[in-house]
């Protein structure tokens, strides 16, 4: 019984530095399995936080939506009339009505069509607390003016540098010519790969209403008075509007997004899968480096037994293997990581970044595949018979 | 270092009627019968006997290595006849063992594994066993190899490290079992004279198997052993 640390030959270490060969296999065998983790979490994270960077963004407190809708590519219109019902109730300060759809643009370089989403809103509205919006939205006054996600997917064209270089950007949008007004920056999604900002009044007529008006919207914003509470006002609303529309709470909207992605989809399930993959991978590579450490020393460590070091200070020698295995693995592993994640955001816009949570969890997961791994392994240590060894 | 007992001097091991089995059912059979030994402080005792007759099966049990089954044994004033594995291991600790392979660790230097016996016993600190390691080192004659690695050793350098090793808990006892085998004639000698010497200095009784008749003039006292049965040699035939 050792209740103090005592400075002691580092075993562990020379253990594992003795085939430098194997030590490197195991290091690169932790880097590949952090590094897909990383890979595979990092996408998943960043897709379902893609999905709701713009109803992040919506200035509402509670949201009106058809009781069809499912999710931001299934968005149902519903009378406009529930909105200015709802607009009567004493908690609600403002409404603001707003169009939601995917259109149909068409690369203004190559011409080739491509469906992306399109809200339309009133220009006196700030639908969304997005400074660039406000700015320009003013822009949006006059008809067949939009504003362009700079973030949205090259095959869009090269809007944003056409019009940063002071070029007339126009494009057609359901075979009508709209005029870029300006660049707002918000980001692609599972559902959107780009977006199209426009007065609902435009909206209309790219959807085929001549006159520009409509008496259906795809979302109601509600602003509520300060100090109301959001769960209330909801669930009266709820109650007291027809049974054609649900009423959510901001925070009800976006967890709503999230978990369809989530759960009504397989994306998640398949991102899992992908970094179980990795952990597995990891874990038989690192189990199958300590196992042959063990086996290869077996009767050095019955040896070490028959000097009257206990199973314990064995069992603790592996331990120590893996988790300099783990550490040692996992810098790599991050700077792989860190490496991959700028390659995607380059290549994809997806906010895939290394937060400190994702580091620490992939951490986390190689510590543990190392030591599950080490478990097993010391398995093998009973077989070190200190009786065999003369 | 070690201190002078006190006279009368308490033997170190005292065995009585120890027997022992391997086997199950049917293929139990008895390899030690009835066994009487006492070895006391500072004695070299050898041991030896033909083949398979159990010397290495004593060796082990008085390491405490295997579990004694039947009959009285005692190390260092502990029983071990149903002994619990903390007491297992003390014994252990306070004994030097000494194997036919060297079994040095591959990846430590002589002096790392000559420290991992001195890291065993309690109260120094790091500086002072490894001092302690590289002392026992140059007084076998080991000075230049220190940093050395078992695979840049020479077979009876190893030997000696070994020796090293099992002198550096401190043991009131070695046991040995047939070290020089794996060594040419002249090494084997050096390594024999080498291990009586540090067992001298160091106080340390020594109960040695061996083939060698070579090396049976070192020995206080010779033991011979035929099927498990225990006589003194020059009762049997004198060599
Ligand atoms: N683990 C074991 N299981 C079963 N039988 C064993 C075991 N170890 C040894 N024996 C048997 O016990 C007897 C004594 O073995 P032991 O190793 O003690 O002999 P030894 O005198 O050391 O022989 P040698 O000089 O060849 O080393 C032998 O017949 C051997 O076959
Ligand atoms: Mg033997």
């Amino acid at each position: 019984m050792r209740f103090v640390w005592r400075r002691r030959i580092p075993l562990a270490w020379c253990l594992l530095t003795r085939q430098p060969g194997r030590l490197v296999v195991a290091l690169a065998g932790i880097c590949f399995a952090g590094m897909l983790m990383f890979l595979q979490l990092g996408f998943r994270d960043a897709l379902f936080d893609a999905s709701i960077t713009i109803y992040r963004l919506f200035n509402a407190d509670v949201v009106v939506v058809s009781s069809t809708s499912s999710s931001s590519v299934s968005m149902e219109p519903f009378p406009q009339r529930r909105l200015f019902q709802a607009a009567s109730w004493p908690e609600v300060e403002s409404i603001a009505p707003v169009r939601w759809s995917l259109l149909v643009w068409k690369n203004p370089e190559t011409g080739s069509p491509r469906a992306i989403q399109a809200v339309g809103f009133d220009p006196n509205d700030d639908i969304l607390n997005l400074k660039s919006l406000t700015e320009q939205k003013k822009g949006l006054q006059l008809d067949q003016r939009v504003l362009y996600d700079r973030l949205s997917r090259p095959e869009f064209g090269p809007v944003e540098d056409w019009f940063n270089a002071g070029r007339t950007v126009t494009a057609e949008v359901q075979n009508t010519q709209v005029w870029v007004e300006g660049l707002v920056e918000l980001g692609v999604s599972f559902g959107a790969d780009g977006h199209l900002l426009t007065s609902n009044h435009t909206f209309n007529q790219l959807v085929g209403s001549s006159d520009g008006s409509s008496t259906s919207i795809e979302l109601g914003l509600i602003r509520l008075v300060p100090g109301a509470d959001p769960d209330a006002v909801a669930a009266a609303l709820n109650k007291a509007l027809p049974d054609d529309v649900q009423v959510l709470t901001k925070q009800e909207f976006l967890d709503s997004e999230q978990d369809y992605w989530r759960e009504a989809t397989s994306i998640g399930f398949i991102f899992n899968l992908g970094a179980a993959m990795g952990l597995v991978v990891g874990a038989v590579v690192v189990y199958q480096i300590l196992f042959s450490d063990v086996v290869d020393h077996l009767p050095e460590y019955a040896t070490l037994k028959a000097m009257g070091y206990s199973s314990m200070d064995l069992v603790m020698v592996i331990l120590q293997e893996s988790l300099l295995l783990a550490g040692f693995g996992y810098i790599p592993a991050f700077l792989a990581g860190k490496g991959i994640y700028g390659l995607a955001r380059g290549a994809t816009n997806l906010p895939i970044v290394m937060s400190s949570q994702m580091a620490i969890f992939v951490f986390v997961m190689i510590f543990v595949m190392c030591i599950i791994s080490g478990l097993l392994a010391m398995g093998k240590i009973r077989d070190a018979d200190p009786a065999e060894v003369f | 270092m070690a201190t002078l007992q006190p006279t009368p001097p308490q033997p170190l091991v005292r065995i009585a009627e120890l027997n022992h089995w391997f086997g199950r059912g049917d293929q139990r059979r008895q390899v030690l019968h009835n066994l009487h030994l006492t070895l006391n402080p500072g004695e070299m005792v050898l041991l030896s006997g033909p083949s398979g007759c159990g010397k290495t099966t004593l060796l082990t049990l008085i390491g405490a290595l295997r579990t004694v089954q039947d009959g009285s044994l005692e190390v260092l004033g502990e029983q071990l006849l149903k002994a619990r594995k903390s007491v297992q291991r003390r014994v252990r600790r306070q004994m030097g063992i000494i194997f036919q392979s060297h079994n040095l660790l591959r990846c430590l230097t002589a002096t790392q594994n000559v420290q991992m016996a001195a890291d065993l016993v309690p109260g120094l600190s790091f500086d002072q066993r490894r001092q302690h390691a590289i002392d026992l080192l140059s007084e076998i004659g080991l000075e230049d190899h220190h940093g050395k690695h078992p695979s840049a050793l020479s077979g009876g350098q190893c030997q000696r490290v070994a020796i090293a090793r099992a002198l550096a808990g401190n043991p009131k006892v070695l046991l040995a079992d047939e070290p020089t085998a794996a060594l040419d004639r002249r090494t084997g000698r050096e390594v024999v004279e080498l291990l009586k010497r540090m067992a001298t200095q160091h106080h340390c009784a020594v109960l040695m198997v061996t083939h060698d008749p070579r090396i049976l003039d070192v020995a206080d006292r010779l033991l011979q052993m035929e099927d498990g049965r225990l006589s003194t040699a020059q009762e049997l035939a004198p060599l």
